[in-house]
């Protein structure tokens, strides 16, 4: 034998390597047409350096309309209803005080404050532990601040999951598309094995609109830009007692929540949404 | 030398043909999970985690514990060791493959697998995983192939070696720091918020991968003429001893620091694994046997006579492995989900199909085991035994 | 030759397993894809054209989809600026099938022949049929 087994593997072994390493390369490199493309923002999209939200639970009418809140960006992004609560997926729903801001609600208050409802949802976070824990960059932060989720990277490790002190993000561990109860056309839905949460509404902000919940809560969600010390939300922060869910994690959430004292109108239902 | 693996009794084959068995049914039932998703096991959008990832967790720090044995013999000469460092370094091997099949199963899109490579993201503590895994699995077949094929020669491994056998003495404690930091650096899971994860996690690891081993030697000396030697086994017994103690130590360190403190965050996972939370108690009887296991076996351990006799030796070494096995691989995981960030708890248990899915995923890495150790042993049995420095 | 007949089993073996994309498919002629345009929103158009020319799409549609992937979702741009300089909204369900609204005759045609299941419909809604 001229040439040993061995050697004749290793040599072949390294030219498959080169071969299927330097087609790669080369088709990488390929320029197309599409190279020259040009993609703008719509002149009409709104812009920030910070969204946030502050939330006024006392302007809610009563709880079926802060339910509305809900339904209406749930139905709005095809979030589905799955009725086995192990596999439930919500963006925005309301929790109880003692379950929205745990750790601060005390022995004597009063039943109904305790149970107070609250909106929560993905506080997007100014210094998000999710997105610094993301192996693939599959949620990030965006300039203006949206802490934004891409679909197609997601391999549904869901690390940022656990990493998220907030309870925000839930996993598809099924098939969503058949519990979707009314399908909105223009946005898709997700598949099994992807982790979602809200996203500001991203699509509606980049025509101009503001996020759905903001818009339907006849004032009580009032949404802006908290870099921008003339924005309505600025002032409201500035004018009211504001709290956010454990600030003291480090994680700077961008949603407030104006405390008044005047939600006890609303009865102090606890719903988990 | 893997023609090695061809050969063998009936015994060898009906155990390989009964591995091969458990991992078709598995696999079976991950086509169901591949198509149906993650719902078919016991995981829920509270605890996101479950037992696929607390397994990888347990044993990535059994991949780990091959240091145990390399480490003395080639920095500090320990001769009674020279005979199974391959036998460590060929545990390792299969333990890190059984880690990356634990993430893949784990996967809610494991198509997209190569996104962590495609999207290099460095302050993500998952993407570091991922590169010291691998790069793990990489040392530890470039050497223990290499020292075994020197061996089979009857010639000393090549110099080029050495380098590689040091860098994987220091990459194996940073595969299981990077894993507990993968915990540890989680602001929302007070559970976990503890520098003292990764020591925690080595001195598990290096009580529980020690004590695999001691079964594994003695499994090999009976089925096969080669024997690693009583003085070695007897020292990973000191080693178990010492690094049982310590993981049980820094137990306590963890229950103090909670207690004491008494901030309801810290002290509420421990009372739901150990006693049980608003009614919520299904994991307290396995948190009760890990410890009474942990006791029992730390008995075996400390008294000479029993740690000297190697049925008692053998039994400890199967108490701590369990008792960490349920700590590590399930109580310290699922600790973490509950209660979940709004106070609330959901409990969880495996699924059937996730355990049989788990199961042949232990299968395969038993087959990778016992595919090298033939490998290894027979090649022992004809050179006598020893490796050459 | 040593293992002479273990060895003549394992070719045999083998050739089974490579050559049974040929055979499994044996007098299975499939209709060369004929992709049609026939939808209400193309049938109004004044001039029939997509967002590039038919033989770009042809080869690079699924690097542009890619590309308005990235550019929609990470980059935050809606609009793209065509090599003709007309300018569309990037999305797959409210531009592309829009005017395509007939994806089994259009999309799968190609699709099924090659045998490409692209995974883009588990999220993003196909339109109703029938259109």
């Amino acid at each position: 034998m001229a040439i040993k087994r061995r050697e004749f593997l290793k040599i072949a072994g390294l030219t498959l390597a080169a071969g299927t390493g330097g087609l790669t390369t080369f088709s990488a490199l390929r320029n197309g047409i599409l190279e020259a493309a040009q993609y703008n923002r719509d002149p009409k999209g709104l812009k920030g350096s910070r969204w946030g939200l502050v939330i006024d639970m006392a302007r809610f009418q009563d709880s079926k309309a802060i339910q509305k809140i809900s339904e209406i960006c749930h139905k709005k992004h095809n979030v589905p209803t799955i009725p086995n609560p192990r596999h439930e997926i919500k963006w925005i729903w309301q929790e109880g005080f003692e379950h929205a801001f745990p750790g601060q609600e005390s022995p004597y208050m009063a039943d109904t404050m305790r149970h107070q409802p609250y909106l929560v949802l993905c506080n997007h976070c100014d210094n998000p532990p999710c997105v610094r824990v993301c192996p693939t960059k599959a949620t990030f932060k965006r300039a203006d601040g949206i802490v934004m989720m891409d679909m197609h990277r997601c391999i549904g490790c869901r690390f940022c999951m656990a990493a998220c002190p907030y309870g925000a993000r839930s996993f598809n561990f099924i098939d969503p598309r058949p519990f979707v109860k009314e399908l909105n056309r223009e946005f898709p839905t997700r598949m099994k094995g992807v982790v979602e949460k809200c996203t500001l509404c991203y699509e509606l902000l980049a025509i101009g609109k503001p996020p759905a919940c903001a818009e339907h809560s006849n004032g009580a969600i009032v949404f802006g830009d908290l870099k921008d010390p003339n924005s309505e939300v600025r002032k409201l922060i500035a004018s009211n007692f504001t709290i956010r869910r454990k600030p003291d994690l480090g994680t700077m959430p961008s949603v407030f929540y104006i405390v008044s004292g005047k939600e006890e109108r609303l009865g102090g239902h606890e719903h988990a949404g | 030398m893997l023609d090695k693996a061809l050969t063998g009794s009936r015994t060898y084959w009906g155990w390989i043909v009964f591995l091969l068995a458990i991992t078709g049914a598995g696999f079976l039932f991950y086509l169901q999970q591949f198509a149906t998703g993650l719902g078919i096991t016991g995981m829920s959008r509270d605890v996101s985690w479950g037992f696929y990832i607390s397994q990888f967790t347990f044993l990535v720090g059994v991949a780990a514990s091959g240091v145990m044995v390399v480490l003395p013999y080639y920095l500090h000469n320990y001769k009674a060791f020279g005979k199974i460092t391959i036998l460590g370094e060929f545990l390792a091997i299969p333990a890190v493959i059984m880690c990356m099949l634990f993430i893949f199963v784990d996967m809610g899109q494991p198509l997209r697998v190569l996104n962590v490579l495609l999207h290099p993201t460095p302050n993500s503590v998952m993407f570091y995983d991922m590169m010291v895994l691998s790069g793990y699995l990489f040392l530890n077949i470039l050497v223990g192939w290499t020292v075994l094929h020197a061996e089979k020669k009857g010639i000393a491994p090549p110099k080029w070696i050495k380098p590689f056998i040091y860098i994987s003495i220091a990459w194996a404690p940073s595969i299981h720091t990077v894993t507990a930091f993968l915990y540890a650096g989680l602001p929302g899971r007070h559970f976990w918020l503890s520098a003292i994860m990764a020591a925690r996690f080595l001195a598990s690891a290096f009580a529980s991968g020690p004590a695999l081993l001691i079964l594994l030697c003695l499994i090999v000396r009976k089925f096969t003429k080669f024997d690693p030697g009583k003085e070695a086994i007897q020292a990973l017994g000191k080693i178990v001893t010492y690094f049982m103690i310590t993981n049980v130590f820094f137990l306590g360190l963890e229950f103090f620091t909670a207690f004491y403190s008494g901030i309801p965050g810290h002290t509420h996972p421990f009372v739901y694994l150990y006693a049980g939370l608003d009614g919520y108690n299904k994991l307290v009887p396995l948190m009760w046997l890990s410890s009474i296991l942990a006791v029992v076996s730390l008995v075996l351990l400390l008294f000479p006579q029993l740690r000297k006799n190697e049925t008692t030796l053998a039994v400890a070494s199967i108490c701590v492995f369990l008792s960490l096995w349920i700590d590590k691989g399930f109580g310290l995981i699922v600790g973490g989900f509950v209660p979940n960030p709004f106070e609330k708890i959901t409990e969880y248990w495996p699924t059937a199909a996730e355990a049989t899915i788990s199961l042949a995923v232990w299968a395969v890495g038993a087959l990778i085991l016992t595919v090298l150790y033939k490998i290894a042993v027979s090649i022992k049995e004809e050179t006598g035994g020893e490796a050459i420095h | 030759m040593y293992d002479t007949g273990k060895i003549f089993v394992g070719i045999a073996i083998f050739l089974l397993f490579v050559a049974f994309p040929f055979y499994y498919n044996l007098g299975k002629a499939v209709a060369k894809p004929e992709p049609s345009i026939d939808t209400p929103v193309i049938n109004q158009m004044e001039k029939r054209q997509c967002v590039e020319s038919k033989q770009t799409m042809k080869t690079l549609h699924m690097k542009m989809l890619n590309d308005w992937r990235d550019a929609v979702v990470r980059d935050g741009q809606r609009l793209y600026v065509a090599t003709d300089g007309k300018s569309y909204n990037m999305s797959l369900q409210n531009t592309c099938m829009n005017c395509h609204s007939n994806k089994k005759k259009f999309c799968d045609e190609c699709h099924n022949y090659m045998a490409v299941k692209p995974y883009c419909w588990g999220c993003h809604i196909e339109p109703k049929e029938g259109a």
